[in-house]
């Protein structure tokens, strides 16, 4: 089981988050055509390796942040505010 | 009979001064305090004790720990009857009932010991070749009924009573197995000052080493003493099953059988785990090498160091590594007569006790004896020396098998080990290192990969050899892995799955590399290119109960009550679970059924006045100077345009365009709402405004806050509404005439404060009264005083669905579904108009969403006016099933005011096809409806308003 690191309420347990998929996405305008609404909505890209996740604390805080995760190892290289943008990933 | 128990004191592990009682297979047995189940039949001489998945073939005990294969037993009765326990991995207990799993009539004369007989019909994966014809369903049933190795739990003798706890722990090192190199590593990590953990899964620490001799076990005892000294916490009887992401452990403690707690689940999170968790022995593999009396030789010596039992009279020992010769001089010592080694190598350093023949480069081909084992027949590998020799124990040492399950699940990879021929891990991981055994660190000399007999040593015997067995608990041969090879499922994941190898209980603990090293030789590969499969947890079987940490029964699930509970009782309120709240259904008097209640109560509403708890609605308050733009961005409609004390139904759907709750929302102020949701759905609606704010509207001033458990809600609603509530000192402002429908008021009402909403769910005059919940009791019970002679009714959930049909109102989750837009039931005639953008406003203007031959919302009547048309019964096109759906029903109920059956359904484009005729079919019967325009019941809405 995943531990999570919650920037207000500090290292807790995974099953007290709720993971809402990868974060950073702009949604399209209303006048946006159906192909590109549809692939807002329906499709996601499906890394090996790191991957730019929002995460919401539950059962904790109830807060929304962001996580940059490796979704092979699960190792976790950077948790930063919803609307900070990633830090810059290590070489 | 050739176990036998060890005279004096043989038996470090076993307190002679304790005996204790159990029965197997009917038989009343005894042993000793330390015992398990395994050293204490064994003792009693007992060879043959089970009888094996598929074949049926009688099997005796072959190992001594966890990695049991055979002597799986059904132990216990009633409530705590479990299957398929291993005899070597339950403590002996007072009382203890064991019985082999899946023998008829006996363990002896056991009637699906045929299917030896017709092995040629049951080979591996015989379910995709045999019993194919006529039908693999005729069979099906019959072979099921033929496995599995014991019963579970007869489920009318009551849950499982035992107690099961859950604890969870931190460390920051946790040492995974008791041996001495786990010892050593807990002691270094104890000196360098971290917090040390030690779990191992036997009784006693010690592992292999302490079936090494007495001066073995004093250095235990030292070591030991040193840990406990460090500081290390110790914990026995606690086996490692599973270790996850991030150095999340987990672990099963097994307690005293007849205490308090039967076993506890250990969850910890560490920062450093070290895996000792040592190896297991390789098989030899030569034919009938399941024959009871079969064991791995270290099993045999640790039987007779550690629980005083010699494991036969005679014992020969097949090997293909050194330490059967070590095993050979702990024997002799034990007084236990050792016939012969068979080496399968020409050459070793390794010294034989004195007086015991060695023959070298030779292997058992033949064993004697037909339900144990009683003399070998063996030949050399060039086929020219044979011997027959006498033997009632065969210990068999064909190398180690590193334990790296553990080490599998954190994702580590496996080498193979040329010289010892074995899998060990690669390399340690991050935070997770691998010591003693486990790492491969053994020194056994040369062992051969592959130590069948050869084909001319085979050839020799003159005679068909018998089965070699890989697998011992699914019953895999040696035959299977070939048979798998010549049908092309060669690579290791087919070999496991078509020939289950590996997928027994024991998850392949001493098959597993036999299996990989025969496919390999037979396919031209070595083990590293045919490869390894994953382990995954539990390490070893475990009660579920013990996973599930005793929340079941009462305790599965919390169950909300809602603050005016003790009334509903008292009215006789037969309470069912809604969406995790414990409502009434319905108040069922003199002995009515539920249906018949809630038909009265239907009927009496809307006759004179009814009380309803409303308070598992969602409530939420929305403030801030963004408040009612923000709802505009959630809601299909406008809700910034409601004046303050005005209320309106609101659909809330997702990005997708789909209905996912509804509700009634008040303006108590201009910066503050009121927002009412389905009484299951209000968590779901607080996450999605949440997200909404934090994530996208992050600019906007709104504060959302959850209310539903401080606010009690009490409905009153029917037409002598009002009369009731004026008789209980309401204000007249609140009278139909001056306080209009779809309106809210903050009053003060004899000093309790409280919100009144103008709302109504079945047509009727109706009054939401929101109060603080602690106060719901006092005017609930006050209203059912006053109201007796008006003819006050309590009605529950049914009669609200009841009524609530009747008036063709909408129930989410009930009419709709996960497809279900606006449009389709009716609620998009705003939007046109509505210029504000709002969540999966894009969605509605799809190709899809448009489409005019969407399902809809509609009435169903059925034509003769009384058979109820089944929820889920469906439209079909002409002629009828099978054909294409053309819409189903979602809502029937009788209608007790109406006197005919009324049901709601979505049909392709339903709203176009009012008074069409249509069949509904279910289950076989058709039955004929027409399409109606809904409310059914007071179409123009007239009750609302009540009378007297």
């Amino acid at each position: 089981m995943m531990q999570i690191q919650c920037p207000w309420c500090g290292p807790r347990a995974a099953n007290e988050f709720h993971c809402g998929g990868t974060t950073a996405i702009s949604r399209p305008q209303l006048d946006c055509d159906d192909a590109t609404w549809g692939r807002y909505l329906f499709f996601r890209e499906n890394p090996k390796g790191s991957h730019a996740e929002r995460w919401r604390h539950t059962f904790g805080c109830g807060q929304w942040f962001n996580v940059r995760r490796n979704t092979v190892s699960h190792e976790v290289d950077a948790v930063y505010g919803i609307t900070e943008p990633a830090p810059r990933s290590e070489p | 009979m050739s176990a036998y128990r060890l005279p004096g004191l043989a038996g470090a592990w076993i307190d002679r001064s304790q005996k204790l009682n159990f029965n197997f297979d009917g038989r009343a047995l005894q042993g000793y305090s330390g015992d398990t189940l395994a050293s204490a039949l064994l003792a009693t001489g007992s060879m043959h004790v089970a009888r094996s998945f598929k074949l049926h073939r009688p099997r005796g005990i072959f190992s001594c720990g966890i990695e049991e294969p055979n002597g799986l037993f059904e132990i216990g009765d009633d409530a705590r009857r479990t299957p398929n326990t291993r005899a070597t991995d339950i403590n002996l207990y007072e009382g203890l009932v064991a019985r082999p799993g899946n023998v008829w009539p006996s363990l002896k004369f056991d009637i699906l010991s045929i299917n030896n007989y017709f092995a040629g019909l049951l080979p591996a994966g015989f379910y995709y070749k045999t019993f194919m014809w006529p039908a693999w369903r005729l069979f099906e049933p019959a072979i099921r009924r033929a496995a599995g190795l014991g019963h579970a739990a007869d489920p009318h003798s009551g849950s499982d009573p035992d107690r099961y706890d859950e604890l969870s722990m931190n460390a920051h090192t946790l040492v995974v197995g008791g041996g001495v190199a786990g010892m050593q590593a807990a002691l270094d990590a104890a000196d360098a000052g971290h917090d040390v953990l030690l779990m191992e899964g036997q009784s006693q620490l010690g592992g292999w080493t302490a079936a090494q001799g007495e001066a073995a076990r004093t250095q235990i005892a030292t070591l030991a003493g040193q840990i406990e000294k460090a500081g290390v916490r110790v914990v026995t009887a606690c086996t490692v099953i599973g270790l996850y992401d991030h150095q999340f452990v987990s672990a099963v403690q097994v307690l005293d059988e007849n205490g308090q707690t039967r076993e506890r689940l250990w969850k910890m999170r560490v920062a450093q785990i070290v895996l000792a968790c040592g190896a297991f022995e390789r098989p030899m593999l030569f034919p009938d090498n399941d024959r009871p009396g079969v064991m791995l030789a270290s099993a045999v010596q640790r039987y007779a160091e550690l629980y005083g039992v010699a494991c036969g009279r005679r014992v020969l020992l097949t090997a293909a590594c050194d330490s059967a010769y070590g095993v050979a001089h702990s024997l002799m010592a034990a007084g236990i007569e050792v016939a012969a080694i068979i080496d399968h190598r020409d050459e070793t350093a390794a010294q034989a006790p004195t007086g015991v023949p060695v023959y070298r480069s030779s292997a058992i081909v033949s064993v004697k004896g037909g339900q144990e084992v009683t003399g070998v027949t063996v030949i050399s590998h060039d086929g020219l020396h044979r011997q027959e020799i006498l033997v009632d124990c065969i210990a068999v040492a064909g190398g180690w098998t590193p334990a790296v399950n553990l080490y599998s699940m954190a994702g580590g990879s496996l080498q193979w080990d040329e010289r010892s021929s074995m899998f060990a891990p690669s390399k340690d991981l991050p935070g997770i290192t691998v010591v003693g055994a486990c790492a491969g660190k053994l020194d056994v000399g040369w062992v051969p990969a592959d130590n069948r007999p050869t084909p001319v040593a085979l050839s020799a015997l003159g005679q068909i050899p018998g089965k070699i067995f890989i697998d011992l608990q699914n019953d895999v041969a040696a035959s299977d892995v070939a048979l798998a090879a010549q049908e092309n499922f060669r690579s290791v994941e087919h070999l496991k799955r078509y020939t289950t190898m590996g997928m027994a209980t024991d998850q392949g603990k001493t098959s597993n590399v036999n299996a990989i090293v025969l496919m390999g030789a037979l396919t031209q590969r070595t083990p590293p290119q045919v490869g390894t499969t994953k382990f995954r947890p539990p390490f070893k079987p475990v009660t579920i109960n013990t996973i599930a940490g005793g929340r079941s029964g009462e305790r599965f699930k919390p169950l909300k009550r809602m603050p005016g509970h003790d009334w509903h009782t008292e009215r006789g309120g037969l309470f069912e679970d809604f969406g995790g709240w414990l409502r009434p259904a319905a108040y069922p008097i003199q002995g009515e059924s539920l249906e018949q209640a809630a038909q009265r109560e239907a009927f009496q509403v809307r006759q004179t006045v009814g009380l309803f708890e409303g308070s598992p609605l969602g409530k939420i308050e929305v403030f801030g100077p963004d408040a009612a733009d923000f709802l505009d961005l959630m809601y299909v409609g406008t809700m910034s345009t409601l004046p303050v004390g005005g209320a309106r139904y609101g659909i809330l759907i997702n990005e997708n365009g789909v209905v996912f709750d509804d509700g009634i929302v008040a303006r108590l102020a201009p910066d503050h709402f009121w927002v009412n949701t389905t009484s299951g759905g209000v968590e779901r609606v607080v996450l999605a405004f949440e997200e909404w704010l934090q994530c996208e509207y992050v600019n906007h001033r709104v504060l959302v806050t959850p209310v539903t458990s401080a606010w009690g809600n009490v409905t009153v609603s029917g037409p002598k509404a009002w009369a009731l509530l004026e008789r209980a000192g309401f204000d007249a402002t609140l009278a139909p005439g001056a306080m209009k429908h779809m309106t809210i008021r903050d009053i003060d009402h004899a000093g309790t404060r409280m919100r009144v909403l103008r709302a109504s769910f079945n047509g009727e005059l109706g009054y939401e009264i929101n109060l603080p919940a602690q106060e719901t009791s006092s005017l609930i019970d006050r209203l059912w005083d006053l109201g007796h002679d008006l003819g006050v009714v309590p009605y529950g959930i049914e009669a609200l669905m009841v009524m609530r049909t009747e008036k063709g109102f909408l129930h989410v989750g009930g009419d709709t579904d996960g497809t279900t837009l606006p449009g389709d039931i009716g609620m998009d005639r705003g939007i046109a108009k509505k210029a504000a953008n709002f969540v999966g406003r894009r969605s509605l203007l799809r190709p899809a969403s448009l489409d005019a031959s969407r399902m809809q919302l509609v009435g169903l009547i059925p034509v003769d006016r009384k058979t109820l048309l089944p929820v889920g019964a469906h439209v079909v096109a002409p002629p009828g099933p099978p054909g294409l759906i053309d819409g189903f029903v979602t809502s029937s109920h009788p209608s007790p005011n109406l006197g005919h059956p009324v049901a709601l359904a979505m049909l392709q484009r339903g709203r176009a096809r009012v008074g069409e005729i249509i069949t509904v079919h279910h289950l076989g019967k058709a039955i004929d409806a027409q399409v109606v325009a809904t409310p059914f019941f007071d179409p123009q809405g007239e009750r609302l308003n009540g009378r007297d």
